[in-house]
């Protein structure tokens, strides 16, 4: 389904306000996380995962952010879930998309999130050891770390 | 025997995947001393042919000999890291040849005397890096290549990058740059090779040289 | 169409005792970078493949949380090193969406030039670095290296000229880039790309001609088609499976439809395919160079005041994330900004990263050999993957 048709479904499927344009954001309640990246899937056909990230808003808690597209239409979604302050635990989509694997293993690396049902969530980016989940605004850019200080 | 799907791999942990164990593994292990090894008695042979009257005609020349053999045939192990390992690729290439100088890059360290460190070095790579170098026979020498190597570079304020090569191996020459162009390297490395013919091998001490001292 | 029965595929007996755990650590000649690969082989066959990265995590994301868009563009350079420009594009792209900066009509021509020749640039180093994994460092697959970078130098000629810097430049800024061309660059980039044209005719005749390479590049590296969108693999390798995806076309950006030019897609998968891929792509990068400097319009290169000092970008609150086609694929930039001189977050949607997550899918049948040609045809950049 191509822009617009997209948007009316998605707005009226998990009932939230979508506003027009490139790309469109879509927000929803964690639990409604998987079912909404089901759904981007196999209705609106986003079959190309581009990227999961997170957003730390400090006070506010955690936000999860993913993008979607599906090349043949154009249409670019990205779907967004607040995870409320000190929640660290999302569902993950890895049974969606096999492209979130990496991606979601790098935000539990930075992030600190836990993706439940994620077949193998472990450190990508630092070792396995490091203390600290470094992209959290309480995490300094230039904390030492022994050895090498 | 049956054919049914792939299992998903169990791999164990190898040593170095746990950080904390790595660095006990690496305390323990810790054999190398410092500085050029010569037994005592090759040392009380260079003393002796030194002290005799006109004995000294025999160690320089020995020196000299030795020195200009290490520093025409330095093979440099291919240990790039990051964007200045391009920039040590384009040096090895065509234009900016480093086989002139006798330099072969060579991938095993096992037969190589120069490490070139190019690019940055995290907390991750550190220990690997390290136990290469321990794997490079002695004489060995290390260029530091790059800010990144040098002192950290434009990631010096991270918390995964390591300040500077030289906290984990002891370097020679450093090349500043971000990458240096193969024309610093090359610099670089000619200073190295003096450097190399100034190399103490039969005991005695050059005399300092004001391009490298 | 590829004959699936006559590839390197076999049937495996996944119930066998004899498995061996091999390190394809950190270090190693098949020179792409920092990667270690843990391979699990039962003989000569790999069985799985745990791919650990990070060993070049340079913190970049939570680095340009403490540097403003203005200092970020050359640092953001040192992500995919190897196009150094297409990084920084992404970056300059989102910071201009969210601030809505007009970029005037010539920045966008000699972004597009800079782009289409650091294109060139890369694909040279990437056939050279896969050509001399497959064939030796020491024997054939040197030669091709050698002209390979005999050739990248000429464009790095062209880059020096223009930036003052070979590899890592900071050519571009928000609103525009922050050189112009100088006299005579255009009829030298003209020379430069006349010449790599007649060379790669000769590369892939000298290529093509070789069984060698044939036999190690064919049927080697199978990607499926829903493999490839689901993984979320971008560029060449997305366009070798027979997916008709490139952003310069279906999502133009920098006035990129204004250029006539056509899209490489091959059916296949394997290694082959995306070879052909890149090769089309040089052809086509030189078509797009050689309009662009056609029709380059005279104005000023950007929309913002010269640079004084390092906070002068201020860009309102808001998110955008901005795409580029680099050479490896998608490169993107997500910032969500919170009106301030610095990013409030910034991430990198890193081509190669999403490339390698691939590797552990497509990897498992092949022999131990065809590791190092699908690694080479994926064509990672470490910088891109750690970030």
């Amino acid at each position: 389904m191509n822009g617009e048709q997209a948007r009316a479904s998605l707005a009226s499927t998990f009932g939230v306000d979508i506003a027009a344009g490139v790309p469109l954001v879509v927000t929803v309640a964690p639990e409604q996380w998987e079912a909404l990246a089901r759904y981007a899937r196999d209705t609106v056909g986003c079959l190309f995962f581009n990227f999961l990230t997170a957003v730390d808003w400090k006070e506010q808690g955690l936000e999860v952010v993913a993008r979607v597209d599906n090349l043949e239409e154009n249409v670019g979604l990205m779907l967004k879930t607040k995870l409320g302050p000190g929640v660290t635990s999302c569902a993950s989509l890895t049974p969606v998309y096999r492209g979130a694997d990496w991606m979601e293993r790098e935000c539990f690396d930075m992030f600190g999130i836990h993706f439940d049902h994620h077949p193998d969530l472990r450190r990508i980016l630092l070792e396995d050891g490091w203390e600290g989940h470094p992209l959290l605004k309480s995490y300094a850019v230039d904390t030492p770390h022994p050895p090498y200080r | 025997m049956a054919l049914n799907d792939p299992p998903v791999p169990v791999i164990p942990a190898p040593i170095w995947r746990n950080f904390k164990e790595l660095q006990e593994w690496e305390e323990l292990h810790k054999t190398r001393p410092e500085g050029d090894k010569h037994s005592p008695v090759f040392e009380s042979l260079t003393e002796g042919i030194h002290n005799f009257p006109g004995g000294f005609v025999v160690t320089t020349a020995a020196d000299a000999f030795l020195n200009w053999a290490r520093k025409s045939s330095v093979w440099p192990v291919t240990f790039g890291l990051a964007c200045c390992a391009i920039e040590m690729m384009a040096t090895f290439c065509s234009r900016f040849d480093v086989e002139r100088l006798g330099m072969v890059p060579w991938a095993s360290p096992r037969h190589s005397d120069l490490m070139i460190v190019s690019g940055t070095v995290t907390i991750k790579m550190a220990p690997m890096l390290l136990r290469i170098y321990d794997q490079m026979p002695d004489p060995k020498w290390a260029v530091s290549m790059g800010s990144c190597a040098n002192s950290g570079g434009p990631f010096r304020h991270g918390y995964h990058v390591v300040k500077g090569v030289d906290r984990v191996i002891p370097v020679d020459v450093y090349v500043p740059g971000c990458p240096p162009p193969p024309e610093s390297l090359l610099n670089g490395l000619l200073l190295l090779q003096d450097q190399i013919a100034h190399f103490k091998k039969t005991g005695r001490k050059a005399p300092p040289n004001e391009k490298v001292d | 169409m590829l004959d699936q029965n006559k590839t390197t595929r076999v049937e495996m007996d996944w119930s066998g005792p004899e498995r061996l755990q091999m390190n394809m650590g950190p270090q190693h000649p098949s020179a792409h970078g920092v990667f270690r690969a843990i391979v699990t082989l039962e003989g000569e066959t790999v069985v799985a493949v745990d791919a650990v990265i990070g060993y070049l995590h340079r913190c970049h994301e939570k680095l340009s949380e403490t540097l403003t868009y203005a200092q970020y563009p050359s640092i953001a350079s040192k992500t995919d090193y190897v196009a150094a420009m297409t990084s920084e594009f992404a970056y300059v792209m989102a910071a201009e969406e969210i601030g809505k900066f007009e970029v005037p009509k010539r920045a966008q021509y000699l972004r597009v030039i800079v782009a289409e020749l650091q294109r060139i640039a890369s694909h040279l180093l990437w056939l050279g670095t896969w050509c001399m994994d497959m064939g030796g460092a020491l024997g054939g697959g040197a030669t091709i290296f050698l002209y390979c970078i005999r050739e990248r130098e000429l464009v790095l000629d062209l880059f020096e000229a223009l930036v003052g810097a070979r590899l890592l430049y900071g050519f571009f800024q928000v609103g525009g880039t922050r050189y112009d061309i100088p006299d005579g660059w255009a009829q030298q980039c003209r020379q430069t790309i006349d010449v790599i044209e007649s060379r790669i005719e000769e590369y892939e005749q000298m290529l093509e001609d070789n069984a060698f390479f044939l036999a190690r590049a064919k049927g080697v590296g199978i990607v499926s088609r829903e493999l490839a969108l689901d993984v979320g693999i971008a560029g060449p390798l997305l366009r070798g499976s027979g997916i008709d995806y490139d952003i310069r076309r279906n999502a133009p950006y920098s006035s990129y439809q204004d250029f006539d030019f056509t899209v490489p897609t091959e059916q296949d998968g394997d290694c082959y395919a995306r070879y052909k891929v890149r090769m089309q792509e040089f052809r086509q990068a030189v078509a797009i160079i050689r309009q662009a400097l056609d029709k380059l319009p005279a104005g000023p290169i950007s929309s913002r005041p010269a640079l004084k000092s390092v906070a002068q970008i201020r860009i309102p609150k808001g998110e955008a994330y901005a795409r580029v086609e680099g050479p490896r694929g998608e490169v993107g930039s997500y910032i969500v900004s919170d009106g301030s001189a610095k990013p409030y977050r910034m991430k990198w949607r890193g081509a190669s990263f999403s490339n390698l997550a691939i590797l552990p899918h497509i990897i498992p049948g092949h022999k131990v050999a065809d590791v190092v040609a699908i690694m080479g045809s994926v064509d990672p950049v470490f910088g891109e993957v750690d970030r």
